[in-house]
């Protein structure tokens, strides 16, 4: 994988991903504030409508008076008559929140670890990455069940879980970039000047082990997403009525055969920002062209 | 090489000896006592009281585990408490169908892996190349069960070719068993074959640069009989490691394809322990796959530093 077929100048597929991760996380955040129809009230009138179904119907207003509600389902309605492009836009933010926490823990603790062992090598380095060894042991879904499963599942529980895993390849790809810089000549004149190990970890070599380090982070992404998908699933993840893609399609996989569409929607989504958030870290990957991006 | 075995030897046995302490700590910290949740609903207090016993809960901790890890290494795993099989036997019986299920979709995913890798090697660059790549690239990014669900959607529901769902023992004849593996096997090769072409491609490249190609073409030998029989080999180092780590991985990470799929493997084992909270089960599958996988990796780093010498030396420097 040293070289890759993306050119270092942005092609379509890296505007393609770019627009679509910047859509997707927009929706996520303003969700509540859209014009949407609720993610779990369930029109048991209209189980699996197809998609563009308009619905009205007579409710009473506050006055007592009856007026018709005119409801469109834009993406149809799954097995419960729920609205599936609701659901799929609520969805994101289960998604985005662990595709994006979990790296975010892993750069932090991994960067950290990283640095220390790289920097000061002896022992710190020999206890720390035989830890890192003993974590990365463990297969890494069947970790995720027996957590989930010994835990509860819940998204609190599915992030730490998926953190701890992701902390030991952070931390490989932060100490051998720092091993990299650490006998550099900036590196030696800023101790020279006075500087503390601390001050040149923070302002010399975490600088340069950034991007790198952002690289591997982005290409996580999308395999986090997946993840989340996968134990969603399997009903381990995040729990009902609280919509999520795997949770929507593993609704949909029930009715393949008559209504394919509930489980489709949600797995094409899932899969346009997975290829999303990879496209941008393989052209990330090959900007710095680093081959611990791969580690 | 010898140092070089006892090292990695030794990081094994640390290396079990953590997942089976990290394993057996899990159960010890289950939210809530495991006497009661095993005893289950409308249970009497001499119930539990004889669950804790049997289970050995009121004992130390340290010495539990040291007499736990002397059983399970007698491959004492206890007995489910849904079905009070043997836990051991429970997954010998599905061992057979998980390795089946491994075999068959490492071999599709290599049936689809070399030829494009070659290909693409070969006419790096081009637009062949770019389209292969980018064909890769996108599989990568479909979820295996999402690509089972497809998979399903075309093969079963629209044409009707093959079974969406069931297990045929291979008692009741090979081609029915083969069968029932087309559809979970290709759900895992499809999405697998990216990766493996990619590491595949990118050995070629630099393999198709040495000398002894450029000798082989000059001497006018057929560029198909160049690629297959000079290049493949030199190339497949890494192809090999990947390979051997991925079937790691897919003792236990082909857990939802064989749930899908109604395949009796451990994975789906695993899953139904878990619905029915069966944590003996739960554990001995845990243990087993984990310790699977990690001597799995270890053959691979031993196969691979065989191959490659220079891995032997390279923690010296």
């Amino acid at each position: 994988m040293a070289e890759s077929f993306h050119k270092k100048i942005p092609g379509i597929s890296f505007w393609f991903s770019i627009t679509w991760i910047i859509l997707v996380t927009t929706i996520a955040i303003c969700a509540d504030f859209l014009p949407l129809l609720e993610y779990d009230h369930m029109d048991w009138d209209n189980p699996e409508a197809s998609p563009g179904t308009c619905v009205e119907k007579q409710v009473n207003d506050n006055n007592g008076e009856q007026i018709y509600q005119k409801k469109i389902y834009l993406l149809g309605t799954d097995t419960m008559g729920r609205d599936i492009f609701t659901r799929l836009i609520f969805g994101t933010r289960i998604s985005l929140t662990i595709g994006l926490a979990v790296p975010v823990i892993g750069l932090i603790f991994g960067g950290i670890f990283g640095m220390l062992a790289g920097f000061y090598r002896g022992k710190i380095e020999t206890v720390m990455m035989a830890t890192m060894d003993i974590i990365l042991a463990f297969p890494g879904i069947v970790l995720m069940l027996a957590i989930t499963f010994y835990l509860g599942p819940g998204i609190k529980n599915l992030v730490i879980a998926l953190g701890i895993l992701v902390i030991p390849a952070f931390t490989r790809v932060a100490r051998a970039n720092t091993l990299k810089f650490a006998q550099s000549e900036f590196v030696q004149a800023a101790r020279m000047m006075g500087q503390k190990d601390v001050g040149i970890m923070i302002f010399e070599i975490l600088p340069n082990i950034l991007i790198p380090m952002a690289a591997y982070a982005l290409m996580l992404v999308g395999y986090m997403i997946m993840v989340e998908g996968v134990l969603s699933f399997l009903g381990l993840g995040v729990q009902a009525p609280v919509p999520s893609w795997g949770g929507m399609i593993a609704d949909g996989k029930e009715v393949l055969d008559q209504a394919p569409f509930i489980a489709l929607f949600p797995s094409f989504i899932m899969f346009l920002t997975v290829l999303s958030f990879n496209l941008m870290g393989d052209y990330l990957r090959n900007l710095v062209d680093t081959k611990e991006g791969q580690l | 090489m010898m140092v070089f075995l006892g090292k990695k030897l030794f990081r094994l046995i640390v290396v079990i000896l953590a997942v089976t302490a990290i394993t057996f700590l899990m159960v010890n910290f289950l939210p809530g006592d495991i006497a009661i949740t095993t005893a289950g609903f409308g249970a009497s207090l001499e119930d539990v009281e004889a669950i804790r016993e049997d289970l050995g809960l009121n004992k130390n901790i340290v010495l539990r585990y040291t007499l736990w890890l002397f059983d399970a290494a007698q491959g004492r795993l206890g007995q489910s408490f849904l079905t009070d099989e043997p836990v051991l036997e429970a997954i010998s019986q599905r061992l057979p169908v998980t390795i089946e299920l491994m075999i068959i979709s490492q071999m599709f995913a290599l049936m689809l892996a070399i030829p494009f890798g070659i290909i693409s090697a070969y006419k790096s660059g081009t637009n062949i190349d770019k389209t292969i790549n980018t064909l890769a690239f996108s599989v990568m990014s479909i979820p295996t069960f999402v690509m089972a669900l497809l998979l399903i959607f075309a093969f079963s529901l629209k044409v009707n070719w093959l079974p969406a769902t069931g297990y045929v023992p291979f008692s009741e004849g090979f081609w029915l068993n083969i069968k029932s593996f087309l559809l979970p096997g290709f759900s895992i090769a499809l999405v697998e074959w990216g990766y493996l072409m990619r590491i595949l491609r990118s050995d070629m490249i630099s393999t198709l640069q040495e000398d002894y190609i450029l000798m082989a073409k000059s001497k006018g030998l057929p560029t198909v009989y160049i690629l297959f029989k000079h290049a493949l080999r030199p190339s497949c180092f890494t192809l090999i490691t990947i390979l051997g780590i991925q079937v790691g991985h897919l003792i236990g990470g082909a857990v939802i394809v064989e749930n899908i799929f109604a395949l009796p493997g451990i994975g789906s084992l695993l899953i139904a322990a878990i619905y029915g909270r069966d944590y003996t089960v739960v554990q001995g599958c845990i243990l087993f796959i984990t310790i699977a996988y990690v001597m799995i990796n270890f053959f691979v780093d031993i196969l691979y530093s065989i191959l490659d010498p220079r891995i032997r030396f390279q923690n010296r420097t």
